[in-house]
């Protein structure tokens, strides 16, 4: 940017208070940058929102700018609490009148402070390792995770990887702010090293396959997801990643194919119910809903065919009979919803069985809004007597209703049943053929 | 219905103090700039703005500084020259400007901060407005907040004199405690010798407490919460419930004064009263009947406007009502709060969890799934291994294998967690424990649980009776305590543990429930002799959520200042719920 000193780019330049930075360059000190240029880019701990508690030096020991007070520290104990720390950091080859600014140090502790509070301090001076862990330690202390990581920044930078991860598993407060901060700069690599140095595995493996949120493109996210598998995940964990693997294979497939046989045209279901949205990254429950709607017939060779899915997947009987009845009932393909209830025992007979309990089936229906022939059978199939009773009730299922009713010999409850049917209606005369009946002995 | 505060309940301060500082403040920083005309939110996408300067208004997060290092780059290579200025609110964080530096656009930009952390979204309440604060801290075990916590701490004490009696209860309100002292300490001489006007403060984080924030809420605000989403104190009602093809905004305060009286009821009673007042509104109405000339001129002139006010607002309720109704009877509520009661009180646990498989299985909602899956956790002291196994693979089957992530995140954050092996002993320890003593049988549970971090609900729910017995109904019209919130099945735990701290003035006697809530080391009150603070100060409580609370809980210390004569001030870090909290841990971008 350049450096016009109109006034308004003044004011502009000028806020309240300045940036953060570790090698400050302050415009307002332009005057003392060209000195510091002059001895080899001098790094200075300036501040320019307070000028009361600072008085400013330039290299050559001269005070500079309008305020020349000595010695104003906020308190006595910033006095006393200002240790001299500039014997840690021996800087070699430099002219001597640099060290002058060092006199002005800040102790570990005001460091901390003045960061705490937002102000521009460098903290380049502390160089040798005990002084930043010092300088870590105090951050820590007063629990400012701002501080905290201002300090790891700079130790990020300063210390070699080796060192920076062994201080930091003994320090786990300071390794949490580290291990946030690199999630959130998104320095993958670094925090991979880390999980590897701490033998922290697992974690390493969920960051690595994290990444494959950030891919779009199906095809690239597969192979992403093939260099997640050999991961040390737990093994609970790598089992749902190769699932993840063969499960979008597997729809990158089934996309393909039905794309194309949307387009030709020639396929029933595709031209009856135009796919809403492609199937690619969907859960596999959708994907087995899918397939049960578009390809339910298919022989299990076909990686599309719900019963290759049930198989490769390993999915519960629960869980796919509530799934294909799903789709079947929305398809209204009741003869495909009988069949997924009847098991035939070894005498041939058959029998209605199903995993999920007919009552869930019953709701099922009824929310694909199934005709009240197909809901009274398997309301029927309930088994407990007060849930029947209730569901065909709610779904309008009489016959089911007056029949458990008479089963019951429950008279007022068919009584009071008697006004909910249509007034000259065939249920209204089989109630009163039940209520009129000497072959029943009502309790009631 | 709306009880009224006991005549000897003291008045709450004026909050309106804090809306005025933030707004200057902001003003002076805006004018700064000469003439700010437009507010942009701050999106990934380009600014459209011709503007010759622009000045963002951000949140110190990493996103929105390579959003706006993206612009200026943008910029440069077009060969523009513009002005930018970056307001960061409520601070500016070292890690944003490492990325402006690292992005080079460092002295492109000017930075400025807008130290804006309280916003009353109401007389009681205090929200810092900062939902991040939850995952930050509790998830990541970023202490970034704290510093943020602290100054509006301080500046509470600035305003509102020091607060004599102080407890805390937690590691985040241990730490935010005493960064506060410090600054306090360093800034000395602005409360001292001024009057408390608030006599006690209470800090506790949220992590003490998960189960009360995940259960459904049932009085009408926390309803409301849960169904429309209430941000920042005002809900958007969609035509469903404004029966027009608009939405409409409305704010949510005491202002509002049909709300008012509805917010802090069980839903069971707001149809009854709602209708009441319907027929009030209509009989003020139709007074107007009979009425002279100058009567109706007086009528229209004066009281018309009111009750036009109040029509519109009742019609607003009544929409939301029916709205509620509808949804929740969709989705099966009943069965659903049954479920929830059943994991409070700990009895047909097998029950629960094929409730909740068969949740997962109909994939009905990813958050309600894993809202419950964490219920049962934290009731349970962890899902044993074989049932974590198989909800785990339904719910990625159901709803993704990326949530793989989510069930990392949750077990960190000790929201869903797998009994360890050794945790089978749960079942002799409880037994142990009705045949020793207390004290002994805590013993044995430390011996046990010498690893993970328990919730050990069950055992706070009976030492601190969160399950009230109930003899016959719970009668939620005329509520005997707390547990109204939740139908009467249960009294939420933070507010609990508040009621009696504040009984006691100190945590004696409270050494088990500490040691059951791990915190030990954490819990805190510091009682200063304080002659100025008046009596009427001293039953004024400020209660800080550190990572959030619910208006079920609010709701909650409401009831109980009504019934002991405090009254109850809020700060929390966002208003929470369950949808919420589980969102915050999901991986998986919505």
């Amino acid at each position: 940017m350049s450096r016009t000193k109109g006034d308004e780019e003044e004011y502009w330049n000028s806020s309240k208070f300045k940036a953060f930075t570790f090698d400050d360059e302050d415009d307002e000190l332009s005057q003392l940058k060209e000195s510091k240029r002059a001895v080899n880019s001098l790094r200075d701990f300036v501040d320019d929102d307070d000028d009361d508690d600072l008085e400013r030096v330039s290299w050559s020991g001269e005070p500079v700018g309008r305020r020349t007070r000595l010695g104003s520290f906020q308190s006595l104990s910033d006095a006393l609490s200002d240790t001299p720390a500039k014997s840690y950091a021996p800087e070699l080859g430099r002219p001597k009148g640099e060290y002058k600014d060092y006199s002005n140090d800040w102790s570990i502790s005001d460091t901390v402070r003045r960061l705490r509070k937002g102000k521009v301090c460098s903290l380049e001076r502390f160089r040798s390792l005990q002084d930043k862990l010092q300088l870590l330690e105090e951050a820590v202390s007063v629990h400012d995770g701002n501080v905290i990581t201002a300090v790891l920044i700079f130790l990020k930078r300063t210390l070699s990887k080796e060192i920076l991860f062994r201080e930091l598993e003994l320090r786990q407060v300071a390794l949490r702010h580290l291990i946030h901060f690199l999630k959130e700069i998104g320095d993958q690599k670094l925090l991979v090293d880390l999980f590897r140095f701490l033998d922290r595995t697992e974690e390493l493996a969920l960051s690595h396959y994290r990444e494959h949120l950030n891919i779009q493109d199906p095809e690239k996210r597969k192979e992403f997801l093939k260099t997640c598998i050999g991961l040390p995940f737990s093994a609970e964990d790598s089992a749902h990643v190769q699932d993840h693997y063969t499960l979008l294979e597997r729809q990158i497939i089934i996309e393909a194919n039905d794309r194309h046989l949307e387009l030709a045209g020639q396929t029933e279901i595709f031209r009856k119910h135009p796919r809403k949205a492609s199937i690619l990254n969907m859960p596999l429950v959708t994907t087995l809903f899918y397939s049960c709607f578009y390809h339910y017939t298919e022989a299990e060779g076909t990686f599309s065919s719900p019963v290759n899915l049930k198989k490769t997947f390993k999915i519960p009987d629960k869980q796919y009979v509530l799934t294909a009845l799903a789709a079947r009932a929305k398809l209204r393909a009741w003869h495909d919803v009988d069949a997924l209830f009847t098991t035939k025992n070894w005498l041939g007979y058959t029998k209605k069985r199903a995993p999920i309990g007919f009552h869930r089936v019953v709701e099922i229906l009824h929310k694909n809004s199934a005709p009240v022939q197909i809901l009274q059978e398997y309301v029927n199939l309930v088994e407990d007597v007060d849930t029947k009773l209730n569901l065909a009730t709610k779904f309008k299922c009489h016959d089911v209703v007056i029949d458990t009713c008479r089963d019951l010999k429950d008279r007022q409850q068919l009584l009071a049943y008697r006004s909910k049917v249509d007034k000259g209606s065939a249920e209204e005369e089989k109630i009163d053929a039940f209520l009129s009946s000497s072959q029943i002995r009502w309790k009631n | 219905m709306a009880f009224p505060h006991r005549p000897d309940a003291p008045e709450l301060p004026d909050f309106s103090m804090l809306k005025r500082l933030a707004r200057d403040q902001l003003i002076y920083l805006l004018e700064q700039q000469h003439e700010v005309d437009k507010l942009y939110k701050v999106e990934n996408k380009p600014a459209l703005s011709s503007s010759e300067q622009l000045c963002f208004l951000v949140r110190p997060r990493i996103k929105n500084m390579r959003y706006i290092a993206s612009l200026v780059n943008a910029d440069k290579l077009a060969g523009r020259a513009r002005k930018y200025k970056v307001i960061f609110s409520p601070q500016k964080f070292y890690a944003c400007e490492m990325v402006l530096e690292e992005e080079g656009i460092y002295g492109d930009v000017s930075c400025d901060e807008w130290a804006f952390s309280l916003l009353p979204l109401d007389v009681d309440l205090l929200s810092m407005e900062l939902p991040e604060f939850f995952r930050d801290y509790f998830l990541e075990g970023d202490q970034r907040w704290i510093n943020t916590v602290a100054q509006a701490l301080h500046l509470l004490s600035t305003l509102y004199g020091p607060f004599p009696n102080c407890y805390g209860i937690g590691r985040c309100a241990k730490m935010s405690h005493e960064l506060w002292r410090k600054l306090e300490e360093e800034e000395d001489g602005e409360a001292k010798g001024r009057r408390p006007e608030i006599g006690h403060i209470f800090l506790l984080d949220r992590d003490m407490d998960f189960v009360t924030a995940l259960c459904s809420q049932v009085v009408y605000e926390g309803l409301v919460d849960d169904t429309f989403r209430i941000k920042c104190g005002s809900v958007d009602f969609g035509p469903e419930v404004t029966s027009s093809d608009r939405s409409l905004k409305l704010l949510l305060n005491a202002e509002d004064k049909v709300f008012n009286e509805i917010r802090n009821e069980h839903f069971s009673n707001v149809f009854g009263f709602l209708s009441q007042k319907a027929r009030n509104l209509q009989a003020q109405y139709d007074r107007r009947r009979g009425m002279d000339i100058k009567q109706m001129k007086n009528f229209v002139s004066q009281e018309l406007k009111g009750l036009k006010q109040e029509h519109r607002l009742l019609s607003l309720h009544i929409g939301a009502c029916e709205s509620i109704m509808k949804k929740k009877t969709k989705q099966d509520f009943q069965e659903l709060i049954k479920t929830e009661h059943a994991l409070l009180e700990g009895f047909n646990i097998r029950e629960s969890t094929s409730y909740i498989e068969e949740h997962i299985d109909r994939q009905v909602s990813p958050i309600e799934s894993l809202r419950l899956m964490c219920l049962l956790s934290i009731t349970e002291n962890g899902l044993i291994p074989k049932d974590y196994r198989s909800l785990k693979t339904q719910y990625l089957q159901s709803y993704g294998p990326e949530h793989l992530l989510t069930f990392s995140n949750l077990r960190r954050a000790g929201l869903l967690t797998e009994q360890a092996p050794g945790d089978t002993l749960t079942a002799v320890e409880s037994k142990v424990s009705k045949l020793v003593t207390d004290k002994a049988a805590g013993k044995i549970t430390d011996a046990f649980s010498s690893l993970a971090k328990r919730s050990n609900f069950r055992a706070i729910s009976k030492k601190l009776n969160l399950i009230p017995r109930v003899d016959g109904e719970y009668d939620l019209k005329v509520p005997r305590d707390m547990a109204y919130v939740f139908s009467g099945a249960y009294v939420p735990l933070s507010c609990r543990v508040i009621e009696q701290v504040l009984e006691r003035r100190s945590w004696q006697g409270l050494d088990e429930v500490v040691r059951l809530l791990n915190c030990s080391e954490l819990a805190f009150a510091g009682l200063t002799k304080e002659d100025k603070a008046s009596s009427e100060s001293l039953r004024l409580i400020l209660v800080v959520f550190l990572g959030g609370c619910t208006f079920s809980e609010i709701s909650a210390l409401r009831f109980l200042g009504r019934e002991k004569g405090y009254r109850f001030i809020f700060l929390t870090t966002a208003i929470t719920n369950s949808a919420r909290l589980m969102e915050a841990m999901s991986e998986v971008k919505a």
